[in-house]
């Protein structure tokens, strides 16, 4: 006969939903200082995150760049028959096309080559214009920089190759570095989200415990848990989207105005800060989805120990 | 309305609060609980509201026996309960009204309906007039009426108070006791502990007298029999 007692029906009313963002809402208000620590707190670790995560999203960018830059410089053979030489060129190309991992190849003759020393080294060397004594050359890009060893080593293996230059050792240590720093940088974003959260959590436990006399009252009065907890988790969700606020204005400021101060000093150098669509809709949208979870998630595990009554 | 069957309660830290308590109290009855500090009346009122579950034996209320009840029905127990204590437990940041009104919005009555009911309690403890007012406004008594009137206002079987006038002076004891008489004559089973000596003397009730988590005494219209 007892067991005919079901439990209390957790279907909600839409009154009692409106009833508990009205709650939620009233109770930042109620609880004045505590509201302003726990936003505090959010603001202060998200502003941290956010200013981080640029950075690390603009170094993982010029590791890219560094890494794209890097190609394949293949000298051909010279052959002094025009024909021949043609027809070995095009030989040549057909075949580093065809290995894999190759994205890009780029044919660049004597005198065009002449004329970026010229402009890189000055006037005096137009005197071998008259008799030029450089190479043909074909700039070889691998589709992943990483490939860029194995395939310049396929390529030496191929006939009327001179020479083939990549910066054999250099690009190598340049690789592991750039690989050592984004992944010393994921590992401090990962530690700093984890100290936000705790930092965060602990502040809304606070202001929580100041609280449990009125959790006390509400459950001995007969509210079911959920009726308990979730103005408190709404509240939890406000506390994360106000204290996200200012980290997202801010970051969004100052970074449209070093983006436009750096930019233009950067201008044509194949480095490049990200631009700030979509980069700003990223890292702001990180830092509210941060708020709002760890708000929701610091609420919902701190009501829970004072639920037992 | 309220049956204990050898009830025992071993806390954690090895104190027994109850040990092999049985009782049995009838709808409609005003039933005081005396003894010394530390006797295990507190737990044998928290056992009522399932604040403790007993170690072992049987606890029914209402109807429901709680031994067999799950948490999550725990607020269906309370709703048939009011439960009144000596620090009044009201929530400091709302009035009067909201206080009272809480107990039914908790339980998701209908809003046309809290007003009437809160109203009409209000009345019943004697601070219609009062509403608006916050809890550090009022006096201690006035506090304790309206503790009383959010316990009452959703109608239950029981009310449970314990050592309501712990904290109030006589002549404000005097007061409370009526509004529990009040109560009482409604239809409502009281269950109070009590230290209050002349409230038990003068008005007379059955008293379950505990002591070293035991009933030692159960008298019809019996007296406190403590020397306080």
């Amino acid at each position: 006969m007892y067991e005919m007692y079901t439990e209390v029906t957790t279907a909600m009313k839409a009154r009692t939903i409106r009833r508990h963002f009205r709650e939620s809402i009233k109770s930042l208000g109620r609880n004045g200082w505590m509201t302003f620590a726990s936003i505090s707190a959010v603001t202060v670790t998200l502003l941290l995150v956010g200013v981080f995560t640029i950075i690390m999203m603009n170094l993982n960018k010029v590791a890219d760049d560094i890494e794209n830059d890097v190609e394949i410089k293949v000298l051909i053979d010279i052959i002094s028959d025009p024909t021949e030489a043609q027809a070995a060129e095009e030989q040549l190309m057909e075949e580093i096309r065809g290995l894999p991992g190759v994205e890009e190849v780029v044919y660049s003759s004597k005198e065009e080559e002449l004329n970026l020393l010229i402009a890189g080294y000055g006037e005096e060397l137009s005197l071998f214009e008259q008799s030029n004594p450089l190479n043909n050359v074909l700039y070889v890009k691998a589709t992943e920089p990483q490939q860029t060893a194995s395939v310049a080593k396929a390529i030496e293996k191929f006939e009327h190759t001179q020479e083939v230059k990549y910066g054999e050792g250099k690009v190598e240590k340049l690789f592991s570095f750039l690989n050592t720093s984004r992944n010393v940088g994921l590992i401090l974003i990962v530690g700093l989200l984890f100290t936000a959260i705790f930092l965060i959590s602990n502040t809304i436990r606070i202001t929580i415990i100041a609280r449990r006399d009125e959790i006390e009252i509400m459950k001995l009065v007969g509210a079911t848990n959920s009726f308990v907890r979730i103005p408190f988790v709404l509240e939890g969700m406000w506390l994360g989207v106000l204290g996200a606020l200012i980290p997202i204005a801010v970051v969004s400021i100052v970074y449209v105005n070093i983006f436009n101060i750096v930019q233009p000093k950067l201008d044509g150098e194949f480095l490049q800060l990200l631009s700030a669509t979509p980069l700003l809709y990223q890292v702001n949208g990180l830092l509210l989805i941060m708020g709002v979870f760890i708000g929701i998630w610091g609420s919902f595990m701190s009501v829970r120990k004072f639920l037992k009554v | 309305m309220i049956q204990m069957n050898n009830v025992v309660k071993k806390y954690p830290n090895g104190v027994v609060a109850a040990n092999g308590i049985s009782i049995d109290i009838q709808k409609g009855e005003f039933v005081y609980v005396v003894g010394p500090s530390g006797a295990g009346k507190s737990t044998f009122i928290k056992l009522m509201y399932r604040e403790e579950k007993p170690t072992s034996g049987e606890v029914v209320i209402a109807g429901m026996d709680l031994t067999k009840l799950k948490n999550r029905q725990v607020p269906l127990l309370r709703r048939q309960l009011g439960v009144v204590f000596q620090d009044f437990k009201l929530l400091p940041r709302l009035n009067v009204y909201e206080n009272v009104a809480f107990a039914l919005e908790v339980i998701e009555e209908n809003p046309k309906d809290i007003r009437k009911r809160v109203m009409d309690v209000l009345d019943l403890v004697g601070l219609k007039h009062k509403v608006r007012m916050f809890p550090n406004e009022l006096s201690g008594g006035e506090q304790q009426r309206v503790a009383i009137a959010r316990s009452i206002v959703n109608m239950p079987k029981v009310v449970i108070a314990d050592e309501p006038t712990g904290n109030l002076d006589p002549e404000t004891s005097w007061e409370i006791m009526n509004i529990f008489e009040e109560i009482n004559t409604r239809g409502t089973t009281i269950v109070m502990a009590t230290h209050n000596r002349e409230i038990v003397n003068t008005i007379r009730k059955r008293v379950i007298a505990i002591e070293g988590g035991l009933i030692v005494r159960d008298v019809y219209g019996g007296d406190y029999g403590y020397e306080s």
